[in-house]
C-alpha cells in the first residue's frame, strides 16, 4: 500500500493553528505597547517594548495578592477533591454496603443540574457563616464534586478483584487497602482529575465574582473582570494582567498535556 | 462478620463527600426551588408569592430576550462542532508528523482562563481599531461594531465560543476515531473507495456515539454561557440586549438587583430548559447514532 500524502492535512491544520494562536500572540504584543500604539488604525502589529505596563497593572489592582489567592484556592480545592473523591470512589467501586446503588444514583443526578441552581443558597450559607470575602468561601464548595467521584470510580473498577482478596487474607482493613494498595494504582486517574480541577478552579468566574467583592480577596478571573471596569479600553494594561493571570495554567498544560488530554479523552469514552 | 465491618468502612469513606454534597448541592437545589416561589424583601427574608415569578418571567421582555439569545448562541456553537470533527480527522491522518504539536496549539484556548480570552477578543472585535474589521476591510467588507451592536454581539461571542472549544471537542473526537478498527479502512481501499468516500461511509457513521456525546455536552455548556458575555460586552452597552444570556440575567437579578426569588426562578427555568433539550437529544439519538 502506498503511503498516503499528508501535505494537504498539514496545510489545513497549519492555517487553523494560526487562527488558534494569533489571539495569544497578539495579546502579548499589545501588552508591550503604549496606549496610543494599541489604538492605532491600521493596527500596529509589533510591540513598542513598553515593559512598564506590567508594574503598572500590579500597582493598579492587588494583582500579586489575587495571584496568591488563586494559587491557595486552587491548591486547596484540588487537594480536597483528590482526597474526598478518591475515598468515595473507592467505597463505591470496591466495598459493598446497603444503599450503595441508590446513593450513587443521587451522586450521578447531581451531574445533570446546572451550577446556577446552587449559587443563591450557597451565597446565603456563606453569608450566614460570615465567610463572604474570605478564601474559605471559594474553597469549601469546591472540594466536593460528583464528577470526580464518578471519574475515579471508573478507574477503581478496572483493578482486578484478586487485589482486595489477597490483601484481606493478609489482614488489611479497607482503609489500608484504599490507601496503600489501590490509591497508587489509580495514579493516572488522580492526575487527570487533579489537572482538570486545577484548570476549572483557576479559571472559574461566576462564583468568585459573587462571593468575594473585595479586590484583596478576589481571584485572578474576577480581578481581570474588575480591571476591565477600571481600565475600559486601556488594552495594554488589561493584557499585561491577562498574560500574568493565564500563563501559569498554560505552562502547566504544556508540561502535563499528555496526562490532561488522556483524562479528557477518558471522560468522553466513559460518558 | 467481615461484611458487616465492610458496611461501616463504606459509609465512613463516603461520609465526607456525601455530607458536602448534601450541604452544597442537594440542599441548595431544594432551597432554590423553594425560593423560586418567593419574593425577597428589602431587608432580607422572603414571602411566598406562588407562581408569580414564573408568570412575570413569561411576560418579561428581558427574560424572553435572554432565552432567545441563549438558544441562538447554543445553535451557533453547535454549528461549530463539525469544525472539530474535521480537525480530529486531519490529526488522525496516518503518518502525520507533528500531530502532538498541532494538538497542543488547538488546545491552548481550552486551558486559558475565559476572562483573559474574553478581553482579548473584545479588543480584536473592536469596531474602530480591532484587527478583525481591519482584515475584513482588506477584503472590502465594512465590518460592524460587533461587541457594541445588539445585532452582531451574540455572533461575535459564538465565534469565540467555537474557537475556544474546538480543541476540547477535537480531543474527544480523536479518541473516538482511534477506536475505529483500521481493517475497515483497509477493506474499503481494496474495494477502491477514496479517502473522502471512506470519511463519509466509515468514519462519520462509526463516530456517531462520540458526536452524540459532544453535542450533548456542548449544548449543556452553551446554555450556561456567562463568562464570555460578561467580559466581552460592557455592562452599560446597548449590545447587551442582543447578547444577555439566561445566566447573565440570573446574575443581574440575583446579585446586582438583589431579587433573589426572581433569580431563583430563572435558574429553575434554565434547569427545565436543559432537562427538556437533553431529553430531546436522547430521543433523537435512536435515529442517527450507530452503536456497534
Amino acid at each position: 500500500m502506498s503511503r498516503p500524502r499528508t501535505w494537504p492535512a498539514h496545510v489545513i491544520l497549519t492555517a487553523g493553528a494560526l487562527v488558534m494562536i494569533a489571539p495569544f500572540v497578539w495579546q502579548v504584543v499589545v501588552s508591550l505597547q503604549t496606549l496610543p500604539d494599541s489604538l492605532r488604525v491600521p493596527p500596529k502589529f509589533t510591540p513598542s517594548w513598553e515593559w512598564s505596563n506590567f508594574p503598572e497593572v500590579f500597582r493598579s489592582v492587588p494583582l500579586a495578592r489575587q495571584f496568591v489567592n488563586t494559587v491557595l484556592v486552587t491548591v486547596a480545592v484540588t487537594a480536597g477533591q483528590l482526597l474526598l473523591c478518591s475515598m468515595a470512589a473507592f467505597a463505591f467501586a470496591r466495598l459493598r454496603f446497603p444503599g450503595r446503588g441508590a446513593i450513587f444514583m443521587v451522586f450521578l443526578a447531581m451531574l445533570m443540574v446546572p451550577g446556577e441552581l446552587f449559587i443563591i443558597p450557597r451565597y446565603e450559607i456563606m453569608q450566614g457563616l460570615g465567610w463572604l470575602n474570605t478564601l474559605q468561601a471559594l474553597i469549601a464548595p469546591g472540594v466536593f464534586g460528583a464528577f470526580g467521584t464518578f471519574l475515579l470510580r471508573q478507574f477503581f473498577l478496572t483493578l482486578p478483584k484478586e487485589l482486595d482478596e489477597a490483601a484481606r487474607l493478609d489482614g488489611a482493613n479497607p482503609l489500608q487497602i484504599y490507601w496503600h494498595i489501590m490509591l497508587p494504582l489509580v495514579r493516572p486517574g488522580l492526575l487527570a482529575l487533579g489537572l482538570l480541577t486545577v484548570m476549572w478552579s483557576w479559571s472559574s468566574l461566576l462564583w468568585p465574582l459573587i462571593v468575594n467583592t473585595d479586590p484583596e480577596m478576589m481571584t485572578l478571573s474576577a480581578g481581570l473582570a474588575s480591571l476591565r471596569g477600571q481600565f475600559q479600553t486601556n488594552f495594554p494594561i488589561l493584557f499585561a494582567g491577562s498574560v500574568v493571570a493565564s500563563l501559569p495554567v498554560i505552562a502547566l498544560f504544556v508540561f502535563m498535556q499528555r496526562q490532561l488530554i488522556a483524562g479528557i479523552a477518558f471522560t468522553g469514552s466513559k460518558g | 462478620m467481615l461484611s458487616k465491618r465492610e458496611w461501616v468502612w463504606g459509609y465512613l469513606l463516603i461520609a465526607p463527600m456525601a455530607l458536602g454534597l448534601a450541604v452544597f448541592y442537594l440542599w441548595p437545589i431544594a432551597q432554590t426551588l423553594y425560593l423560586s416561589f418567593t419574593e425577597s424583601g428589602v431587608f432580607g427574608g422572603h414571602t411566598w408569592v406562588g407562581t408569580a415569578n414564573f408568570t412575570d418571567l413569561l411576560g418579561d421582555e428581558e427574560m424572553l430576550g435572554a432565552l432567545g439569545n441563549t438558544v441562538l448562541y447554543a445553535v451557533l456553537v453547535l454549528a461549530g462542532v463539525p469544525v472539530a470533527i474535521v480537525v480530529a480527522a486531519l490529526l488522525n491522518v496516518p503518518g502525520l508528523r507533528g500531530m502532538s504539536v498541532y494538538r497542543t496549539l488547538y488546545f491552548l484556548p481550552v486551558v486559558t482562563m475565559p476572562a483573559a480570552i474574553g478581553l482579548t477578543w473584545r479588543y480584536l472585535f473592536n469596531g474602530d481599531f480591532g484587527a478583525i474589521n481591519y482584515l475584513l476591510g482588506k477584503l472590502g467588507i465594512d465590518g460592524p461594531y460587533w461587541v457594541g451592536d445588539p445585532d452582531f454581539a451574540i455572533y461575535a461571542i459564538a465565534i469565540v465560543g467555537v474557537w475556544s472549544s474546538v480543541g476540547y471537542n477535537a480531543v474527544l473526537f480523536l479518541a473516538g476515531l482511534q477506536g475505529i478498527p483500521r481493517q475497515y479502512y483497509e477493506a474499503a481501499s481494496m474495494d477502491g473507495a477514496g479517502r473522502l468516500r471512506q470519511f463519509f461511509r466509515i468514519t462519520l457513521p462509526l463516530l456517531t456515539p462520540t458526536t452524540f456525546f459532544v453535542i450533548v455536552i456542548t449544548m449543556i455548556n452553551a446554555l450556561q454561557v456567562f463568562d464570555l458575555v460578561y467580559l466581552m460586552i460592557d455592562t452599560t452597552s446597548p449590545a447587551l440586549n442582543g447578547s444577555r444570556t439566561i445566566v447573565y440575567l440570573f446574575f443581574e437579578k440575583g446579585f446586582v438587583q438583589n431579587q433573589r426569588g426572581l433569580a431563583a426562578a430563572i435558574a429553575v427555568v434554565l434547569l427545565g430548559l436543559i432537562l427538556v433539550l437533553t431529553a430531546v437529544q436522547f430521543r433523537l439519538q435512536k435515529r442517527w447514532v450507530h452503536y456497534e
